[in-house]
């Protein structure tokens, strides 16, 4: 696996939404290119037929009534907001659409 | 009686002077209040501390049992609860700066459990930051000490929990466990910790860091103790979808008689070799000897895949985090820096997140963040998954020859804090002999199985399960404690330095 | 907003062929949200129906909802879609303030129903294949509205609130294969697609998708590939387009407008697209630095879905005959030709028809009176048929007292007119207005003889063999009684004074 460069380091960064100083992108590039050098070794089995576990415990189909159950109040569910209005989340201006 | 010989009890002894009118439940309350009074100054074990909340729990059980109501096991036993879980009359931080005073709405089912059984809750244990770490350390909060040597780790990322029962401020804590963090902060301390089978303690209102590893349990400082914790937290909850729908398995029992007459122990050859500390090697191997004396069949076990397994928790921790603590945006509750009006959402939460969360944070959501991007996810994220497959066949396997498996829970003893702080790889090696009963979900434990003779600092035994046989480390560990306090002619922390 | 270039139509289509791929999310008309026990009943106060799950509250934890999963069944089972044998959530990360957890659960490539159909049927009866290629789970994020800008819009806002309400409401995200070989019809089909998609969600039960209220939208993609040749041209995606008439719109636009970039020489970006219903053109959302990477893995919280075969079939068996074929079935029932069925269907008047003919009434009768005086009723008070307040029932009873001859289509309209308004039932209304028609003989020899003597010419014309003057006469009739009188009977009377033979 080739190593990691501050300029990928940057781009998680951006996508992880983390506003890094230079120094830490620095700092970080050296150090997960580091753990990524060491974690690469998973891929010794990369070819092997083997499925990949996401769950621990084979459960399947675990599902609940579609029954109406107690929500919060607007109140407790606005409890932690930074800030509010008009009973909604007050949020910084919004760019672009999705 | 004397406030020290009240914080010295047992829980389960504690439980039942209350329940024979021997105690009341808020002198133990406050014997427990003064003792935090004197000493977590020194220790920082509790993040906050509900004196009032918990006295009020307190009367109620004194009030309930004066009505002449049957008392629970642990009623009126005061604990200190992890401060991962959600506590409406407490704030919750995860030991993060980015949900400081966060108050939340809910209880965790945990939260409830603990009160329906009641349990006096005391406070919130400090821990490393979203339970990301081995050290304590990683804390917003600053570090806790370990009661052992205040220059030293209590482990992490329980480390306030750990620490609260080795300096009986608590004669119970609850830790939550994604890579070693009951059990590694149990071994440098001392003390029992349990990880229970992945599903067995619902993880609802458990503010999560690697969902298909967290797991919630139990730790004491008797075996006994942990298994009435256990038994008092786990069991199906319908909020969990992963929670496991079955009885729990008699632990309390099994804690009550202990033996490994006739069992068969493994061995496993992939926990021992470079890195281990030769006092924790030495008394280990002092530990399987004990074992044999006391009726056990030893079995040398391979397990090649675990050499793996660290790899493989590296890149599925982070992953899982990464997404997980995506949450922590600034826009519904917590923390929320930089919002001067001219600025956009997503700059704020970009500020808000370097400004809240601490670089272990960073360096795990970054990692987890690039083993999921699109060209790396299946050399990374797929392979760890395949590994993980692995180890769960290489622990199926293993408990065909044999009933449990034991090992060293950790590959040192505690080290001083400050060490390993800016030193990741350091850092992970902790959670060697810990991080594959994670991967497969199975459960573990660790108790005190002496002290290394170079430092003086005690040493943790792991006894590993398979899922769903819990009640067999009780059974293990009950054998063991009870043999080792016979050699001691006491138990470990007797030995522990007075605060 | 900037100009667009386009080509016409017809060039357009002379030098491209039009290859579509349409994304249709449904919302679900469960109680409950798809992870968490919060009701999903429209009208609340903002933030009433949300808990520590559909805000993505730090601890919470999520659980399917078993309606959502067999909603979903159904929807894969009416596509003609393969059921996944076992599938599991996956998570789709990235940040945006309407979604609480900042992922989406999803399902990426484990989507409960996939490999399927739907046969649609345009205009003029001919029917269009349309391949599916998945049908899968997933929820709805908040809304927000935007503050401080001059129009509401997003941009220019100073700040944003949010509204946590539908946040985890159930969604069915439908796609298709690539739809080639459309042609000139592309947009047609894009259309009939819509439309016919919606009309089996509704036959199924589980949502009314009603797309004006966004519990169905559509994003239309679309690229073109120069006639002759068989690779894909770069798509656009132009997202939330919101109404049948918008879907059809959208396709043409953006076949004109990359017509118009490829034949000068330009090359279309991958970009998505925003819809505007005032003038029916598209124009470039916001151009992101770096493209989207969704990090998609299995959600961990949630354990896998595997829906037993035995309760598959049991849902097959249950669903409901497909909308297009029981058109077909009704249209011959009822001898409407293709044309007049499709208007029919285009004032979803289908349901309202069969309904009313379930309750007695003849189908030319119950297909007078919805096309006619009810979508005129409707069409006036800006709402849709079925939201009249009238019943199937109703207009039945309406109908019968009509062929019984109890009432003329005269006083029939005054009696619809008096349900609509709230008056009660139609024979209550006939009741409170005195709206039977007079066919009693004594009550109307008067009038006629009034009317007889009153136009004496006309009367001899008619002794004198010019029997179709009547019709004067009996107009002469019905005025002096209101229009109540029976018509038919009251020619006979006339013809019988004169002593004609009718
Ligand atoms: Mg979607
Ligand atoms: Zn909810």
């Amino acid at each position: 696996m080739p190593g990691i460069t501050r300029e990928e380091v940057a781009h998680l960064a951006r996508l992880a939404r983390l506003e890094l100083s230079g120094e830490e992108l620095d700092h970080f590039a050296g150090q997960l290119d580091d753990i990524i050098g060491a974690v690469a070794r998973v891929s010794e089995v990369a070819d092997q037929d083997v499925p990949p576990t996401s769950h621990p415990l084979p459960l399947t189909n675990v599902m609940r009534a579609d029954e109406v159950r107690p929500s919060l109040t607007p109140e407790q569910a606005l409890s932690g907001a930074p800030a509010q209005e008009q009973q909604r989340f007050k949020v910084p201006q919004i760019l672009g659409e999705e | 009686m004397t406030d020290n010989s009240i914080i010295k009890l047992t829980a389960a002894e504690t439980a039942r002077r209350i329940a024979a009118g021997e105690l009341t439940a808020v002198e133990v309350t406050e014997a427990h209040l003064a003792r935090i009074e004197a000493v977590d100054e020194k220790v920082h074990a509790f993040l906050h501390v509900d004196r009032e909340g918990a006295l009020a729990q307190a009367r109620e059980v004194d009030a309930k049992r004066a009505r002449g109501e049957e008392l629970g096991p642990l009623a009126g036993v005061p604990l200190a609860l992890k401060d991962i879980f959600t506590t409406r009359s407490m704030p919750t931080t995860v030991g993060s700066k980015i949900l400081e005073g966060w108050i939340p709405p809910y209880d965790a089912t945990l939260t409830k459990r603990l009160k329906d059984a009641d349990v006096v809750i005391l406070g919130k244990t400090n821990m490393d930051e979203f339970a990301m770490g081995s050290s304590t350390e990683n804390s917003a909060y600053g570090p806790t000490g370990n009661p052992w040597d205040l220059t030293r780790i209590p482990g992490g990322s329980g480390g306030g929990s750990s620490a609260a029962l080795a300096s009986f401020q608590a004669p119970l804590a609850i830790g939550t466990d994604t890579g070693g963090s009951i059990r590694q902060p149990a071994a440098v301390t001392a003390t029992v910790g349990v990880k229970p089978t992945y599903g067995a303690v619902s993880r609802y209102g458990m503010v999560a860091f690697s969902s298909s590893l967290d797991q919630g349990g139990p730790c004491a400082r008797t075996v006994l103790d942990a298994a009435l914790l256990h038994e008092a937290i786990a069991g199906h909850d319908p909020l969990d979808s992963t929670s496991i729908d079955a009885p729990v398995p008699p632990v309390v029992e099994a804690a009550r008689n202990g033996s490994v007459q006739g069992m068969r122990v493994g061995v496993v050859r992939q926990f021992r070799g470079e890195g281990y500390q030769a006092g924790v090697v030495q008394r280990f191997e002092e530990s399987v000897g004990l074992l044999k004396e006391l009726g056990a069949e030893v079995v040398e076990l391979d397990c090649p895949s675990f050499d793996l397994a660290l790899a493989a928790y590296y890149l599925i921790a982070p992953s899982e985090c990464s997404s997980n603590l995506a949450r922590f945006d600034a826009m519904r509750y917590g923390l929320r820096v930089g919002d001067d009006g001219t600025r956009s959402a997503e700059d704020v939460t970009s500020l808000t997140r370097e400004a809240g969360f601490g670089a272990e944070v960073k360096r795990r959501i970054m990692l987890g963040t690039y083993a999921l991007s699109s060209g790396y996810y299946d050399a990374y994220y797929g392979s760890a998954q395949k590994v993980r497959t692995l180890i769960t066949r290489d622990f199926e396997k293993a408990f065909e020859q044999v009933d449990v498996i034991v090992s060293p829970t950790t590959p040192t003893t505690a080290f001083p804090i400050g060490e390993r702080a800016d030193d990741p790889m350091a850092m992970y090696l902790a959670d060697l002999c810990t991080i594959p009963t994670n991967l497969a979900g199975n459960a573990a434990m660790s108790l005190p199985c002496g002290l290394a003779p170079e430092d003086g600092l005690p040493v943790g035994l792991q006894i590993i399960a398979p899922a769903m046989k819990d009640d067999r480390l009780y059974k293990v560990g009950a054998a063991v404690e009870a043999a080792f306090v016979e050699r001691w002619g006491h138990t470990l922390l007797e030995e522990a330095p007075s605060l | 907003m900037t100009v667009t270039d386009l080509v016409s139509y017809e060039d357009a289509l002379a030098s491209y062929d039009p290859v579509m791929g349409l994304e249709v999310h449904v919302e679900l008309g469960t109680k409950t949200k798809m992870f968490c026990g919060c009701s999903t009943e429209l009208g609340a106060q903002p933030n009433a129906q949300t808990c520590p799950t559909c805000l993505g509250l730090p601890g919470s934890l999520p659980v399917v909802n078993a309606t959502g999963v067999e909603s979903a069944v159904k929807i894969g089972l009416a596509l003609h879609c393969e059921i996944a044998e076992w599938c599991r959530f996956a998570r789709k990360n990235y940040f945006y303030p309407d979604m609480p957890k900042n992922f989406q659960t999803s399902q990426y490539d484990e989507p409960i129903a996939f490999d399927g159909y739907l046969d649609v049927q345009l205009e003029d009866g001919e029917v269009f294949r349309v391949e599916i290629e998945r049908a899968h789970m997933e929820e709805d994020t908040g809304k927000s509205t935007h503050v401080g800008g001059a129009t509401g819009r997003i941009h220019g806002a100073s700040h944003s609130l949010l509204d946590y309400n539908r946040a985890g409401i159930p969604l069915i995200e439908i796609v298709t294969k690539p739809i080639t070989g459309a042609g000139e019809r592309a947009p047609e089909v894009a259309k009939a697609y819509v439309a016919e998609l919606r009309e089996l969600i509704r036959a199924l039960g589980v949502s009314e998708a009603r797309m004006e209220m966004g519990q169905m939208r559509c994003d239309v993609n679309l690229s073109l590939m120069p006639k002759g040749s068989e690779r894909f041209g770069t798509r656009s995606e132009t997202k939330n387009v919101n109404s049948l008439r918008s879907v059809e719109r959208a396709a043409r636009f953006e076949i004109q407008r990359h017509a118009a970039v490829l034949s000068s020489g330009g090359s279309i970006v991958q970009e998505t697209r925003h819809f505007h219903e005032d003038d029916g053109s598209t124009t470039s959302g916001r151009v992101k630095e770096e493209a989207e990477d969704y990090r998609y893995f299995p959600e961990p919280d949630l354990v896998p879905v595997a829906p037993p075969r035995a309760w598959v079939e049991e849902l097959r068996a249950t669903l409901p005959e497909l909308p297009r074929l029981r058109r077909n079935r009704l249209r011959e029932e009822w001898g409407v030709p293709a044309l007049e069925m499709q208007a029919i269907l285009n004032a979803g008047a289908v349901d309202l028809i069969a309904a009313t003919v379930e309750a007695g009434a003849r189908p030319a009768a119950a297909r007078k009176w919805w096309m006619g005086e009810l979508a005129r009723s409707a069409n006036e008070s800006g709402r849709s048929l079925d939201e009249l307040d009238i019943t199937p029932a109703q207009v039945a009873r309406i109908a019968e007292l009509v062929a019984a001859g109890e009432l003329n289509d005269k006083l029939a309209r005054q009696v619809i007119v008096g349900v609509l308004a709230g008056e009660g039932d139609p024979d209550t209304v006939v009741e409170k207005r005195g709206l039977k028609v007079v066919s009693d003989d004594g009550a109307l020899g008067a009038a006629v003889d009034e009317a007889i003597a009153g136009n004496a010419a006309v009367a001899d014309k008619i002794r004198g063999g010019k029997v179709a003057a009547v019709g004067a006469l009996v107009g002469a009739v019905m005025k002096t009684t209101r229009g109540q009188a029976d018509a038919a009977r009251v020619k006979e009377l006339i013809l019988q004074r004169l002593g004609v033979e009718g």
